[in-house]
């Protein structure tokens, strides 16, 4: 394992002009050289061999507690520890799996989780006594600050989920030992997410180190006779299953409701995006759309549900994050499916057990760049935030503007493979204005992205001449992006000055593919 | 964090702080013999504008000619004009500044107000809060208040009327007429000194009881206007809020020809009675149809009051079409969701915009053959008709249902 701070990093420039290192955490990396330009060759990862012989017959694979687990798995100092974020704020298991390992006394691990939460933040802590050597996951709050601080020994590696995935299939991150916290499972380690008293849904983010991991734990605090159905995890992959008295906080799981925004300046935004789809074409019988579980997002899928029923118009499917409000274009006969990566309220949640039409996918479905074919690129259009876009359209999602890290990834990445990808952003958040001359870090290339809507207006992008003229005509307030950029700069009272990152990598953005797309600088 | 306090020294504070605060700032002034100017900044956009934001309150301070301060600033992202305002006001509360200010740059001003604009919609801003300003002419109502009045504590009309002074100046309310709610007299004429200078469209009157009320603001306007150079017209739009202002609505109406409009405000008017406001406004029929007869008799538009269930879009619907057939041309909206349903309240139909456009295309065949009598199909067509038909199908394209 290599240490940041001890050593000088080489950097290269990338297709976009972005200075990235050529190694992190010690091993190669390909600068970013363009959407679609990295061809990699050779053979997928895989685990090692196993035998059903090796494990019992009577299919029981429960062991006593997590840490007799990890023993039974072999953990060693530097290994690469897995999590997954289905329960988001209120996960428990990640923290339980850390601290075990702690305890049997391993050091300098990399903890891969697919996504990091505030309830998480003990890792700071394990991170300082040695136990953690690096994350390679989304990190916010106190974990961002510590990582853009410079305090971690290694980089942090910032993938989309499916660029998780990607680099779990071609080898990039290969998972020692993954520990999967499930809300239903049998003694073979079959799991599911869509019951028990932690149910959350989806456990899509599990898959790939279900299948890849050297390793494979489950923890469960509902444990039902086998078979556990639906199984969304194989236990024919799992290794040892670990009853524990609760994986989380159900409060903090899923929403009870999820709440659609009351600013009228977002509501604003979110009628303009639905309009937008109406206007050019897009919502027609049969088409597809995602929407996340933001509050303009969650409003825009209200407006766009009035103007389909208006229309007489029906989605073929859309994607979640699913909340009540996809739950209910499900039910009222708007939509055919719901493909769902992730599960937001208790709607969600009930719709996905009960309703075969409410489908759970994994970022292999949906986002995947080693499969043969993207889901993403079949979804008609998709809405998405950002905390800075450029003139160019190139978006921030990982940082502040001041540098510090923000958000993970995500899947919004991957989603701007869809036929039309659109930011709603406020033009302006307090003083600080939303459309900037260079994004401070380079999260999605401008060429991937379509559509801007503003409370001010809506800038298309330049290069889609074929949505320039569809919407050609129509009441809506299209714009330049420079002219809006302008405006706002006016009413802010003249450009920001650009904050002072310092000089020293302390995490990268990768690309879908693996390519390093940016560099995430430490800051004071 | 509210710590707005005046202190008897030569300090003074205005603004808000804290977690919860946006888009304004928290400024404290202690003026002191010597030593020069010493600000402290603390600002969560530092980054981005703190190198600005100390220029401005260097700049600020120079117009009002303090030459030894010390300034402690704490910023939740305010903009331009707001961070003039608070330092302003933080600084006159220290006694400080008198008779001189700082005036943000000005923003090009709107085409001048016709008397008979369109008035459907009016929304109401708070003066004291400067986050509703920058974004409330997006959401399109014929016109914004900046209110001075009911919705500014007591303690803080000093410096709403700073703040609304600089918004009137820098902030871009795009088509909307740009009125002000100026507080009862004698505190409205403080009012009137700051603001008409900022050239506002229209001065709303609150609890107005007598016509030599609006005669007194009419003059005070007159004569701000002729010092200043300001030659637009600035309108006056009474509010009667009591049985007495009923009683007296044609006079006041009439009491100057810069009166544009005439409106009611029933929260006070049901106080006034002792009556409970209902959904339905049973009681207080008798005194909006007196408005309305009122207005019409005295030339000028009859306005509505306010639908105070921001959550009840039926019930608004239900309202503004019930007012519009009661001779209503407009209403006021709390919030910017009530602005779309108040327009299609106040949207003539299909059937009347269509019946008004075959009566003025027969008039104007009358006109051009150089007949005097107007007549449709079999029917002869009165003049005060087609007058009423000229007038819904001016209105109908100003609304923009029809091109």
């Amino acid at each position: 394992m290599s240490d940041i701070s001890s050593k000088r990093l080489e950097l290269a420039h990338n297709a976009l002009g972005r200075a990235v290192p050529t190694t992190v955490n010690g091993k190669p990396q390909i600068p970013f050289p363009g959407v679609g330009k990295f061809q990699p060759r050779g053979r997928k990862a895989a685990p090692p061999i196993s035998s059903n012989k090796d494990y019992p017959d009577a299919g029981d694979k429960r062991v006593a507690d997590l840490e007799t687990a990890l023993r039974k798995c072999g953990l060693r100092d530097g290994m690469v520890i897995s999590n997954h974020h289905h329960l988001r704020d209120g996960d428990k298991v990640a923290m339980m799996a850390l601290e075990a390992a702690a305890r049997i006394g391993a050091k300098d691990l990399m903890w891969f989780p697919s996504a990091s939460f505030p309830s998480q933040q003990g890792a700071i802590e394990l991170m300082k006594k040695g136990v953690i050597h690096h994350i390679e996951g989304s990190m916010n709050g106190p974990l961002g600050d510590y990582c853009t601080q410079g305090k971690m020994r290694g980089m942090g590696v910032l993938r989309s989920h499916g660029g998780r995935y990607q680099a779990i299939q071609d080898g990039e991150v290969h998972v020692d030992i993954a520990v999967i916290a499930a809300p239903t499972a049998d003694f073979f380690g079959n799991a599911d997410g869509s019951h028990g008293k932690s149910a959350c849904g989806s456990l899509g983010f599990a898959l790939a180190d279900s299948t890849y991991a050297d390793h494979v734990i489950v923890v469960t605090d509902n444990l039902v006779p086998f078979p556990c159905v639906p199984w969304q995890i194989q236990g024919n992959n799992v290794d040892y299953v670990v009853e524990v008295e609760s994986i989380g906080d159900p409060a903090k799981i899923v929403s009870g409701t999820t709440q659609i925004t009351r600013s009228p300046d977002r509501l604003r935004i979110a009628e303009l995006v639905a309009t937008f789809l109406r206007e050019a074409g897009i919502m027609k019988n049969g088409f597809s759309f995602q929407a996340g579980a933001g509050g303009i997002a969650l409003a825009f899928v209200q407006y766009l549900k009035g103007m389909m029923k208006e229309d007489g118009v029906k989605a073929r499917f859309v994607r979640g994050g699913s909340t009540k409000f996809l739950v209910e274009l499900l039910q009222e006969g708007l939509t055919d499916y719901i493909l769902d990566g992730q599960t937001f309220d208790l709607d969600g949640v009930k719709s996905m057990a009960n309703d075969p039409r409410h489908v759970a996918t994994s970022p292999f479905t949906s986002y995947n760049y080693h499969g043969k074919g993207n889901f993403a690129s079949l979804v008609d259009a998709v809405v998405l935030g950002a905390t800075e876009v450029d003139v160019n359209f190139n978006a921030n999602v990982v940082t502040h503007s001041d540098g510090r890290l923000l958000h993970g990834i995500g899947g919004w990445q991957n989603c701007l493979f869809s036929g039309c990808s659109i930011l709603a952003l406020p033009s302006f958040r307090d003083r600080i204005p939303v459309i900037v001359d260079e994004v401070t870090t380079m999260t999605g290339p401008g060429e991937m992205i379509d559509v801007i809507v503003t409370e001010r207006g809506i800038a298309i992008n330049p290069r889609r001449t074929d949505l320039l003229h569809a919407v050609m005509g129509s009441k809506l307030p299209i714009r330049p992006i420079e002219d809006i950029k302008e405006e706002v700069e006016k009413i802010c009272g003249g450009k920001p000055a650009r904050p002072k990152l310092g000089d020293r990598p302390c995490a990268v953005v990768k690309w879908v593919d693996g390519t390093v797309l940016d560099t995430v600088w430490q800051v004071e | 964090m509210n710590s707005v306090e005046t202190k008897p020294s030569h300090s003074g504070e205005a603004g808000h702080w804290g977690k919860d605060i946006r888009s304004d700032l928290h400024v404290a002034f202690e003026a002191r013999e010597n030593g020069g100017i010493e600000i402290s900044l603390e600002s969560r956009v530092a980054p981005y504008y703190g190198q600005a934001i100390m220029e401005q309150a260097r700049a600020v301070l120079a117009a009002l000619g303090v030459e030894h301060a010390r300034v402690a600033i704490h910023d939740e992202g305010a903009l331009p004009f707001t961070i003039g305002a608070r330092i302003e006001a933080a600084t006159r509360r220290a006694g400080a500044g008198a008779g001189k200010h700082w005036l943000p740059e000005q923003h090009r001003l709107p085409p001048p107000s016709p008397k008979e604009r369109l008035r459907r919609s009016r929304l109401y801003l708070p003066g004291s809060e400067p986050k509703y300003f920058i974004n409330a002419a997006l959401h399109a109502p014929d016109a914004v208040i900046l209110d001075l009045e009911d919705s500014v504590h007591r303690d803080e009309k000093d410096t709403a009327r700073i703040l609304v002074r600089n918004a009137l100046r820098a902030v871009d309310f795009g088509a909307c007429e740009r009125m002000v709610r100026i507080n009862q007299l004698p505190l409205g004429l403080e009012d009137l000194a700051a603001i008409v200078g900022q050239s506002p469209d229209l001065i709303l009157m609150p609890k107005v009881e007598q016509p030599d009320q609006v005669a007194e603001v009419g003059r005070m306007i007159a004569e701000i206007k002729s010092r200043e150079g300001i030659t637009r017209p600035l309108w006056i739009m009474p509010i009667l809020e009591s049985a007495l202002g009923i009683e007296n609505a044609f006079a006041i109406a009439a009491a100057s020809e810069h009166v544009a409009a005439l409106t009611i405000g029933l929260e006070d008017y049901t106080a006034d009675l002792g009556v409970t406001k209902t959904a339905e406004g049973r009681e207080s029929q008798y005194a909006r149809s007196r408005v309305v007869n009122a207005a019409h008799a005295a030339g000028v538009q009859a306005i509505d009051s306010v639908y105070g269930d921001v959550g009840d879009m039926d019930g608004l619907r239900r309202w503004g079409e019930a007012s519009r057939a009661m001779g209503f041309e407009g209403m006021g909206c709390i919030h910017p969701g009530q602005i779309r349903v108040i327009h299609e309240a106040f949207r003539p139909t299909a059937a009347e915009i269509g019946k008004a456009q075959k009566i003025v295309a027969a008039f104007e065949d009358a006109q051009s053959k150089g007949l005097a009598v107007v007549s449709l199909g079999s029917k002869m067509i009165d003049p005060p008709v087609v007058h009423r038909a000229v007038k819904l199908v001016e209105r109908a394209k100003a609304m923009g249902a029809i091109s």
